[in-house]
């Protein structure tokens, strides 16, 4: 199912949470919403599952528009990042609830309820477990649980409120894993939310990066990654290092030396550059260059991270050099971005 | 000391990192049996010394059985009520934002504290034919004072704390995502209560529904200013002992009480087991 999401502005308490949003999510698509708390995502996808009202704006569900239908009615599977399970009852009837509160007629016999759970609890890998209750359970089999309670109401869109949340590392690779699986397999329209990046970016097939209530930018892994269409995207998708410049006559300063940086459709004036610390060429002289002197250096995994101090104003900046390369020993380091972008100064 | 002795006898559990397990286990048993068993033990004490046949006349005197039915009965009908309206005085308190409400809060606690003779009198004059609500349930044929309804009155009245504040905390714990989430699954609102919400209660209802029972069985000095006190009608076991007392007949006293005793006892047990069960399997 399509789902669109049309100039949906939502506050609380006149405290705006979201400010006019538009989002167009495919069917069958996988997606993402990543953004620092605060930014507004779990708020859109309380809007999508109908927990929440837009204050303005719509939301369509195909060409139906759900904003008028309640909860009940919308037909979302929703899966909460502490499970909701409902502890007094087994997995079985956990997951068969949904189709034992449905109306006589739309409600399926006892037997094919159960059928149905058991059909679900194989599919989430969990056969076996349906007379256990939730509290013998551990997390990483309760959000399964909770996951095939959700799709068992066959919904329309799956919604899922940072499901890894609660997890620790290892448990939470393994289940972004198959929770890939499960969508590639039943091909539901799936929403969900994290504030974990990597997350974001290896499951989603698109990724919505918010901040403070608006959409930044909406896009593919390398979309978000390799052409970040703002200072914000820049920094909070994957390392970036940032220095103030200056732009003039298409070329970038630093302070009163230009840095061997070509921006010929740059407005002269204030600027940020922007660049990954692990992207950049080290150079022995310096004619058109980056320098700055090794404030700290610290060892993180395969690489050598370097702090550095630029100019008279002691800019920080961090470059990632290799483990043995010998500019680490040294007290000044000169080196040039690869791959940057400019933003005009806040 | 070193070759550990204490294997050698029987222990109740592996000692915790926390020290003290003996020295506590010996303080609660002693306190227990001060405070509870000793008096209670007398009491069993002096009705056996009665002789079975002696106890068993007294046991099926008429209005001794009355009696306690009449304890009984209202004591479980005032804990019924008390649970409905209890749970929903509770929900209201936790769910609801309200001018006043710390007031409603703090009134709640109000039997507990206040004498239950001012209580009984209170109410006695409330619903006297004379008095304010009498008045009015009168013309529709409703007496309260002095019947059994005005004892089921009374142990509403002194019960009603008990469920609200066990009920409480629990409810205050629920997570609002349970809730929503059976909503998105489709659960109406009457289904949310009766499926989802009311069964993770249930524990706390029935610890709220035996502590108010327990109470309304024992419960003597707001009862007997409305009950009315008739032999054979009105006539609670309680007083029934304190009569027997005024006529030096202990014999008869102890008896009925040791029958109070082992009946509330054989309840709270039972009650306490469902309890159990019930903590078991929702953990």
């Amino acid at each position: 199912m399509e789902v669109r999401v049309v100039n949906v502005r939502k506050e609380f308490e006149r405290f705006p949470a979201l400010h006019d949003v538009s989002l167009d999510i495919r069917s069958g698509e996988l997606i993402a919403l990543l953004g620092p708390s605060g930014s507004g995502k779990t708020t859109l996808l309380r809007l999508i599952a109908g927990l929440e009202r837009p204050t303005k704006g719509a939301i369509f569900f195909g060409d139906e528009d759900a904003s008028q239908k309640s909860i009940q009615e919308r037909n979302v599977g929703f899966v909460f990042q502490h499970y909701a399970l409902f502890r007094h009852m087994t997995v079985a009837d956990n997951i068969g609830f949904g189709l034992k509160v449905r109306h006589r007629a739309a409600r399926p016999s006892a037997q094919e309820i159960r059928r149905r759970a058991m059909e679900l609890l194989d599919l989430v890998q969990l056969t076996g477990l349906e007379k256990r209750y939730p509290a013998q359970l551990s997390g990483g089999q309760r959000q399964r649980v909770a996951l095939a309670r959700a799709m068992a109401i066959e919904p329309k869109v799956l919604l899922l409120d940072e499901p890894f949340g609660a997890l620790d590392a290892q448990v939470r690779r393994e289940l972004r894993r198959w929770l890939r699986e499960i969508h590639d397999r039943t091909g539901h329209t799936t929403v969900f939310v994290t504030h974990d990046q990597e997350e974001a970016l290896e499951l989603a097939d698109r990724v919505v990066v918010m901040s403070q209530g608006r959409i930044e930018q909406v896009g593919t892994a390398d979309d978000i990654y390799d052409t970040p269409n703002s200072p914000f995207v820049y920094s909070f998708i994957g390392e970036s290092s940032s220095l103030p410049v200056k732009v003039e006559n298409g070329e970038v300063w630093i302070a009163d030396r230009p840095i061997g940086l070509q921006a010929p459709h740059a407005p002269s004036g204030e600027a940020v550059l922007h660049f990954r610390p692990h992207d950049v060429d080290l150079l022995d002289g310096c004619s058109g260059c980056i320098a700055g002197t090794v404030a700290a250096s610290r060892r993180v995994a395969g690489t050598r991270r370097v702090e550095l101090e630029i100019g008279g104003e002691r800019q920080r900046v961090e470059i990632e050099l290799p483990v043995d390369h010998p500019a680490a020993q040294k007290s000044r380091v000169a080196f040039r971005p690869r791959r940057w972008k400019l933003f005009p100064a806040a | 000391m070193t070759t550990a002795p204490a294997q050698a006898g029987w222990r109740f559990r592996q000692p915790s990192v926390i020290p003290g397990f003996g020295l506590t286990l010996g303080f609660s048993l002693a306190y227990l049996t001060l405070i509870i068993l000793i008096p209670l033990s007398g009491l069993i004490w002096r009705s056996a010394a009665l002789g079975w046949a002696d106890f068993w006349a007294l046991a099926t005197d008429p209005r001794t059985v009355r009696a306690l039915q009449i304890s009984f009965g209202t004591a479980f009908i005032a804990a019924a009520v008390n649970v409905l309206f209890g749970t929903l005085v509770a929900w209201v308190l936790v769910r609801y934002r309200f001018p006043g409400r710390r007031v409603v809060d703090a009134m709640v606690d109000l039997p507990f504290a206040l004498p239950t003779a001012v209580a009984g009198i209170a109410l006695t004059t409330l619903y006297a034919p004379t008095g304010w609500l009498g008045k009015l349930l009168m013309p529709l044929g409703i007496k309260v004072a002095y019947t059994p309804l005005g004892i089921v009155v009374a142990l509403v009245f002194i019960g009603l704390p008990f469920v609200v504040r066990t009920v409480q905390p629990i409810m205050e714990e629920i997570d609002k995502e349970v809730e929503e989430a059976a909503a998105t699954l489709g659960a109406s609102r009457f289904q949310i209560i009766t499926r989802v919400l009311l069964p993770g209660l249930a524990p706390a209802i029935i610890t709220g529904f035996s502590l108010a029972f327990a109470r309304g069985v024992g419960e003597y000095g707001s009862v007997i200013f409305i009950a009315g006190n008739l032999p054979y009608k009105s006539e609670i076991a309680p007083l029934l002992i304190v009569i027997r007392l005024e006529e030096y007949n202990y014999p008869a006293a102890t008896a009925i009480a040791a029958i109070m005793l082992a009946l509330s006892f054989a309840m709270l047990l039972v009650i306490n087991l469902v309890q159990t069960w019930s903590r078991k399997r929702y953990g």
